[in-house]
């Protein structure tokens, strides 16, 4: 291997190890991770709201061919939500607008994710897996809103 | 150049030119298909002639004969044409041609389920979805005949070594093995899928399914299709770049350590796919993470070995300074087609790269998963570096194995620039769209992207209407293309038998390289590596789950049983 080629394969794996280091800063120091395995809740077949705290609450969705349940939340700005989803049919998938929420919604599990809303607004949630003939009209929003409540 | 050439039976050669031709025209109707999904995504068609209103039952046909039908007939004719000349062993013609009937009726099977609607479950074919089990069976010989193909190689390559101690396998060998040894191992994970979960459950032998074991099965084979379809292409990078821009390869080295890693990291990498999913923890998706990072590192290997070589070429031709031999490559030479095939998909090729790791980013895959940004990115891998350099591969080898001359040289020459134009436009609007919430796999026309609907989304449009732009450009190009290809099939073949040559590269810096000369260690440490990665995966997915699914159509809510 001449120099220049060693060269080029040692800024390659520095290359690497600076994104895989950003990644693991993120998880670690900034607490942003991806949906890990859920083994302590009881599967669920209709959808719930309910308030666990000042400005904390934990949702239950259902994901079916072709809606999701709820489809449209109303949250005060500021709440945190434990979002736990599942599909009651095929599998599904959502992501919620300017939000770090993607979820897969599938048959025969739960995934989960904690999700803050900042700011006001209208946050669309578009199903984005394939479920069949009208799985592009399956879509939801979290309506955000200011004080008030 | 007075070129080596080596003599195919006529009956080894008629089975690579139908490899080859067969799978063209189910491309053309496939790459239709994309054309009419950009039209349908806009909103400017409800319906079109071949699946009358049906997006998906299109989406389906696109995916399936462009990335998996198209894809391994080529890799497996290319095989069929590069090993024996490299080898200079003549090709088992009997079993060669068992495997080529195999994948020829399988593939069709899978295409006619598709375009009659009993399959429109997409080319992942998630269950609960289900498809009409010729669908699967269909599939199912497709992968056994591409098993039976290779097969045919080992002893071929088994003689070779006996009869050539010492000597280093040509590049080009160790590049096809490496693509059917990753395609092999992948595949056993999707046969157990399709044999022992869809195929019995489709027919009705067993009930229920467990849809996350299926699709984790899915992912396992998923992402190393990736590397089956990219390592042909490399083979073509390595091997015949150098030689038809008039240089050498930088460093042989280089080239094996590349294949070798492929062969290493290119299985425990799957669930990178599978980031957003629930039931499997966050760690063995990290650990796949790191995985996808050490198989990137192949590929960076790659862009210096290629850019280096194609410097010393533009030296050669002239070329002085720093960049100056960026000029003087064959970028339009009509003579060098082929180039032309091979420069574009590199510089997509860096498009892509950098987007397939950020796919991988872990947390980062939460803004681009399944939004249309992720066929924005694999437009600029399969349909980029892949999709050019086979098809340049095509036109080459039917020029070679029909005996014929390439036909309207300009056309051919110019498609990959056209195509190329069409495709970076088409996919910046899927990326952009997609980081702005875009799902992909939608039929954006009949909601989002529909002035009439309470779901329009306005700040969508622009950049739907770009991939309407990129996909009639490429399709212009893909029309250029065929108009070459079937002109030169048809045309008058030249006289006497033909005698097959390839452009075979000679090395720049050549060293012995002896620990990179023998696949075995590299099978067994790849072999422990997804033993390590997927049994946690694995034992997740078991214990979380729960219950299982009967099948659905996709044109009810209600369970087919």
């Amino acid at each position: 291997m001449d120099k220049s080629e060693k060269l080029a394969l040692t800024l390659s794996g520095a290359l690497l190890v600076v994104f895989f280091g950003a990644i693991m800063y993120a998880a670690m120091a900034k607490n942003i991770d991806v949906p890990t395995c859920i083994t302590d809740m009881d599967p669920f077949t209709t959808d719930t709201l309910f308030q666990t705290g000042p400005d904390s609450y934990e949702l239950q969705m259902v994901a079916r061919m072709w809606a999701f349940q709820p489809s449209t939340v109303r949250l005060p700005v500021g709440s945190t939500v434990d979002l736990y989803v599942t599909s009651q049919d095929i599998i599904h998938g959502f992501k919620i607008e300017q939000h770090n929420v993607n979820l897969m919604a599938i048959p025969g599990a739960i995934n989960y994710m904690r999700v803050t809303f900042n700011k006001p607004g209208e946050f669309l949630f578009a199903c984005h897996e394939f479920c069949g003939a009208a799985h592009h009209t399956m879509a939801g929003r979290f309506i955000i809103e200011e004080g008030g409540s | 150049m007075n070129e080596e050439t080596f003599r195919f039976s006529k009956s080894n050669r008629t089975l690579i030119a139908v490899l080859i031709i067969i799978p063209m025209v189910l491309l053309f109707i496939g790459v239709y298909g994309g054309l009419m999904q950009t039209l349908f995504r806009a909103g400017i068609i409800q319906s079109d002639p071949f699946v009358g209103g049906d997006y998906y039952k299109g989406l389906t046909f696109h995916g399936v004969l462009n990335a998996i039908v198209f894809t391994t007939f080529f890799a497996v004719a290319f095989a069929n044409a590069l090993i024996p000349y490299s080898l200079k062993k003549a090709l088992n013609s009997k079993v060669a041609w068992t495997a080529g009937i195999l994948m020829l009726v399988g593939s069709v099977m899978a295409a006619i389920m598709t375009l009659i609607g009993e399959a429109t479950v997409l080319y992942t074919f998630y269950p609960p979805l289900k498809a009409h089990p010729l669908f699967y069976i269909g599939l199912t010989l497709l992968v056994v005949g591409s098993w039976v193909a290779s097969a045919n190689w080992v002893p071929m390559y088994l003689a070779w070594r006996k009869e050539n101690p010492g000597k280093k396998t040509p590049m080009a060998v160790v590049g096809l093995f490496t693509t059917f040894i990753v395609w092999f191992i992948a595949t056993l994970a999707v046969a157990v899928e399709i044999l022992f979960m869809l195929l019995p459950w489709s027919l009705g032998l067993i009930d229920e399914i467990n849809v996350m074991l299926a699709r984790t099965l899915f992912w396992f084979f998923g992402h190393p299709l990736v590397y089956f379809w990219l390592l042909p292409a490399y083979v073509m990078y390595y091997v015949f770049l150098p030689k038809i821009s008039g240089g050498k390869l930088y460093s042989d080295m280089a080239g094996r350590l590349v294949f070798m890693m492929f062969i290493v990291f290119s299985v425990p990498v799957g669930t990178h796919h599978q980031y957003m999913d629930p039931a499997i923890s966050s760690q063995w998706k990290l650990l796949h993470g790191i995985f996808t990072f050490a198989v990137a590192l192949p590929s960076l290997i790659t862009a210096f070995t290629l850019a280096a070589s194609l410097e010393y070429s533009g030296k050669k031709n002239g070329g002085k300074g720093l960049f100056g031999w960026m000029w003087k490559l064959p970028y339009f030479d009509k003579e060098k087609w082929f180039f032309a095939y091979m420069i574009t998909g590199l510089l997509i090729f860096i498009f892509g790269g950098i987007g397939g790791i950020i796919n991988a980013s872990y947390q980062m895959n939460t803004i681009v998963h399944n939004t249309a940004w992720v066929p924005g990115h694999f437009h600029l891998t399969v349909a980029g570096p892949v999709m050019l350099a086979f098809l340049g591969g095509s036109l080459y080898l039917i020029s070679q194995f029909m005996n014929k001359e390439v036909r309207l040289k300009a056309w051919a020459l110019f498609s990959p620039y056209v195509y190329t134009i069409g495709l970076l436009i088409m996919s910046y609007g899927l990326k952009i769209g997609g980081l702005m919430g875009m799902p992909r796999r939608t039929n954006t026309g009949a909601s989002y992207a529909n002035p009439d609907s309470i779901l329009f989304q306005a700040d969508w449009m622009i950049y739907i209407n770009l991939t309407v732009v990129g996909g009639v450009i490429m399709f212009v190009g893909i029309v250029m293309y065929i108009t070459s290809f079937f002109t030169t099939v048809f045309s008058k073949s030249k006289e006497g038998e033909a005698e097959i040559t390839f452009p075979i590269s000679e090395p720049l810096h050549d060293e012995p390289a002896t620990w990179l000369r023998n696949f075995k260690p590299y099978i067994v440490i790849a072999i422990i590596l997804i033993v390590l990665s997927y049994t946690p995966v694995i034992y997740d997915v078991l214990q979380a789950t729960y219950g299982g699914s009967l099948p659905y159509s996709p044109d009810s809510p209600v369970p087919l049983r």
